[in-house]
């Protein structure tokens, strides 16, 4: 069977379309299922969040905390403060509530380090930019990272309005002090945040911060179920939220 | 089918011009080679300032992606003859300008060995699975028009009929590649300096003041060689259309100035004071800006008066000073504005190390060289008749 | 005449040379040697048959990572009947193949599969000892 080269070439463009054509379908079907993972074993509705009292967090000891999360997730330790990797930490009051910030409560709360960390939010800015899904909403809340997948874009550090998320510059196993076995660590390239430790939530445990700190600052549950400890503190005393007026409905509260 | 053989013939001046290219491939290669290797701590980026040059150089040159469009539109919707001869080198530009930018995107990534996870794993809620999709499908198209159309003359056949549907599909969608570039910025709560509906526009006009500034010097050029006339009428219309752009992209910055301003909220006055007055004793960009706004200036005082903006010396001058001017501007005041102060208030420094530049001067050596190999078979097949 | 003896002597020359690595080990009586695993002394089953580890072990761990981070599926069934926890870290690594260099590494170093990042973060105190700048 005699076949001109037009020919040839124009089936196998086609052949090609098709085939490109039918992933697309796939693709967009596929996205469908992708967007809510669920949580295996969970019958009722979960949604973790956290409450950290102010009037507990006084920096003493509050270290322990920070330094518990640093040690159970690998975090490396970097000199240079402009590469830092970190998942909890503390920001001076100004800057975590800059709209509290008034010419007469300046002195009482300037410089007051507050624990900041990934709020895990209800509408992650983070989550609708990332363009492979290497960060997404799980069904309990949390917001994951697939450092499998992250391509190191860097387009959720720029979404996050919260400053929460770490870009890997370098290998970070170099400045890890002491590896935890039980934790992977990150390559160079990613980017980072807390995770609401998942790995720990998985096992039925609280995260690691919230049981290192003492006093009982943070108190970490289930925002979905009425009779938790956290919404019994929730709907006793007045909280507030960094950056609300954004739309991204944070789940950290913070008590004053 | 690529004709790339009538690129090998040249005399000493172009072999000269292709091995200064060259060396500047290498070196940027190298100096990727070790960015890949130690990870972006090479860079000057930092917690704070996660994009920066590469970045800026990506925004940049997709503006330039529209020296295709503002010729093209013309020629072929309303039949402005004097772009005759503008058409094929307009193609040529945005196309390589687009591929440069995307190289941009290439380097700055962490994990540049997962690109192709946009694709497995798409996910339209993201601008950058658009922006890959629309500077994609921009490239294939004027790729795919060059081709036909050079082949066609170096067959002496008129054109298949089929390629003017696909002319004019590249039309709206030049003006796609901009605004969804300009909605990776424009849509992100946490930055409220990008947080504006005109930043689509402004995109649009300085990519229609910088693509057919470089176009007019790249005409230019190519007539001082004695190598190819596009026509000083063709230059007159551009020069216009420069003037325009750049009067209009001038006004909506005014825009912006107004509504900070005058609003007097404090996330979005920050930026502007950070960039033209200096934030918590950092003025690293002060200079750079108003320097930017001299060059405008300047640019529109020899736009605006007619009798130079038709002297081809001047208007050179011209062309020269709303580049830079526009580099500038979508460069670093655009991107550096948005990091700087960041959501936490900190006023980062930010400074490209020489790792970065090299990489830069390699990825535009790039474009140069891809130009200069396309014209030149351009200008061949032309020679021919 | 001449130039056909040269010629196709040539040609035979160039084959048997090309060929070379195809028939030298017959040739010669000797046999390429088997890369030699040092399996797990703890562990007496794996959690599939070795025909398909052998074939195939990308494929299982890709799945078994996929369930794990992204569904959050941590137990996952083996084709043993066993359940597992998905861990690499812990799991695969942790309780079996203990030692990256007398295991993984002889097949892949074999058969030169180097794009592995899987160690850059999963990884043993000893593995990161070697990675350390010093």
């Amino acid at each position: 069977m005699k076949i001109t080269r037009k020919d040839f070439l124009r089936l196998s463009g086609l052949s090609l379309l098709a085939l490109a054509g039918g992933k697309a379908v796939r693709a967009v079907t596929d996205l469908a299922g992708a967007s809510a993972t669920a949580v295996a074993g969970s019958a009722k509705t979960v949604r973790w969040g956290m409450v950290i009292d102010l009037g507990k967090w006084r920096g003493q000891g509050t270290d322990k905390c920070i330094k518990a999360c640093d040690a159970a997730h690998n975090i490396p330790q970097i000199p240079d403060p402009a590469r830092e990797v970190k998942w909890i930490w503390e920001q001076p009051f100004e800057t975590v509530f800059p709209s509290e910030q008034t010419d007469y409560t300046r002195q009482t709360y300037a410089g007051r380090p507050i624990p900041v960390m990934c709020n895990h939010c209800a509408n992650p800015a983070c989550v609708r930019v990332c363009p492979t899904g290497a960060t997404w909403k799980r069904e309990d809340g949390i917001v994951m990272m697939d450092w499998h997948r992250c391509i190191g874009c860097k387009y959720c550090v720029v979404a996050c309005p919260y400053g929460a998320r770490s870009f890997n510059f370098s290998n970070p196993v170099a400045y890890i002090p002491q590896v935890n076995p039980e934790f992977p660590t990150r390559s160079k390239g990613v980017v980072e945040k807390c995770n609401f430790c998942a790995e720990r939530l998985a096992q039925g445990k609280q995260p690691v911060c919230v049981e290192a700190c003492p006093d009982k600052s943070m108190i970490f549950g289930n925002l979905a179920d009425p009779n938790s400890e956290i919404r019994q503190v929730l709907g006793s005393r007045f909280s507030i939220r960094r950056k609300p007026e954004l739309g991204t409905q944070p789940n950290v509260f913070y008590i004053v | 089918m690529f004709m790339f053989e009538k690129a090998l013939v040249g005399g000493r001046k172009y072999w000269i011009w292709i091995g200064i290219l060259l060396a500047l491939i290498f070196l940027g290669s190298l100096a990727y080679l070790r960015q890949a290797t130690v990870g972006l701590v090479v860079t000057g980026l930092s917690h704070d300032v996660v994009w920066g040059l590469y970045i800026s150089q990506f925004v940049f040159f997709i503006g330039l992606g529209a020296s295709a469009v503002v010729v093209v539109l013309p020629y072929y919707l309303h039949d402005w003859k004097a772009f005759g001869k503008t058409t094929m080198m307009g193609e040529i530009l945005g196309m390589c300008s687009v591929i440069v930018a995307m190289l941009f995107i290439f380097v700055s990534m962490g994990q540049p060995q997962r690109v192709l996870n946009v694709l497995l794993y798409p996910h339209p809620n993201s601008l950058i699975f658009w922006d890959l999709t629309v500077l994609s499908g921009y490239v294939l198209l004027n790729a795919v028009i060059t081709v036909t159309l050079l082949g066609a003359r170096h067959e002496g056949v008129p054109p298949p009929k089929w390629i003017k549907p696909v002319i004019m599909l590249s039309i709206p969608w030049a003006i796609s590649i901009h605004t969804v570039t300009a909605f990776i910025l424009s849509g992100l709560a946490a930055r409220p300096f990008w947080l504006t509906p005109i930043m689509a526009p402004r995109f649009l006009v300085s990519a229609f003041s910088s693509g057919p500034a470089l176009l007019i010097i790249l005409i230019l050029i190519l007539r001082r060689l004695k190598v190819f006339d596009a026509g000083l009428e063709a230059v007159k219309k551009l020069a216009l259309i420069v003037t325009y752009c750049m009067v209009i992209n001038v006004f909506f910055v005014l825009m912006e100035v107004f509504t900070i301003f005058y609003s007097q909220i404090p996330s979005h006055k920050e930026h502007f004071e950070y960039l033209f007055f200096g934030l918590d004793g950092n003025y690293q960009l002060v200079p750079l800006m108003w320097l930017s706004v001299l060059l405008s200036l300047a640019a529109l005082t020899l736009l605006l008066v007619p009798r130079w903006r038709t002297d081809t010396r001047l208007l050179t001058w011209a062309c020269v000073l709303v580049f830079i001017s526009l580099w500038l501007d979508k460069g670093f005041a655009l991107l550096i504005g948005g990091f700087v102060p960041s959501p936490l208030g900190v006023v980062a420094r930010y400074t490209p190390t020489l790792n970065e530049w090299t990489v830069a001067a390699g990825i535009w050596a790039t474009g140069a060289l891809m130009i200069t190999v396309l014209y030149k078979i351009m200008l061949s097949i032309r020679e021919e008749q | 005449m001449r130039e056909r003896v040269l010629i196709f002597g040539g040609l035979a020359v160039f084959l048997i040379l090309f060929t070379y690595p195809l028939w030298h080990a017959a040739a010669l009586g000797t046999q390429a040697k088997q890369p030699q695993l040092q399996l797990p002394a703890q562990a007496k089953e794996c959690v599939a048959p070795l025909p398909y580890m052998r074939a195939a072990h990308m494929r299982l761990l890709i799945e078994w990572r996929e369930n794990a981070v992204r569904q959050g599926v941590r137990q996952i069934h083996a084709a043993n009947g066993k359940s597992y926890d998905a861990s690499l870290t812990r799991t695969c690594l942790g309780e079996c193949h203990t030692n990256k260099a007398e295991f993984c590494d002889r097949c892949h170093t074999y058969a030169g599969v180097s794009a592995l990042y899987c160690w850059d973060c999963h990884n043993k105190p000893q593995l990161v000892a070697a990675r350390r700048t010093p």
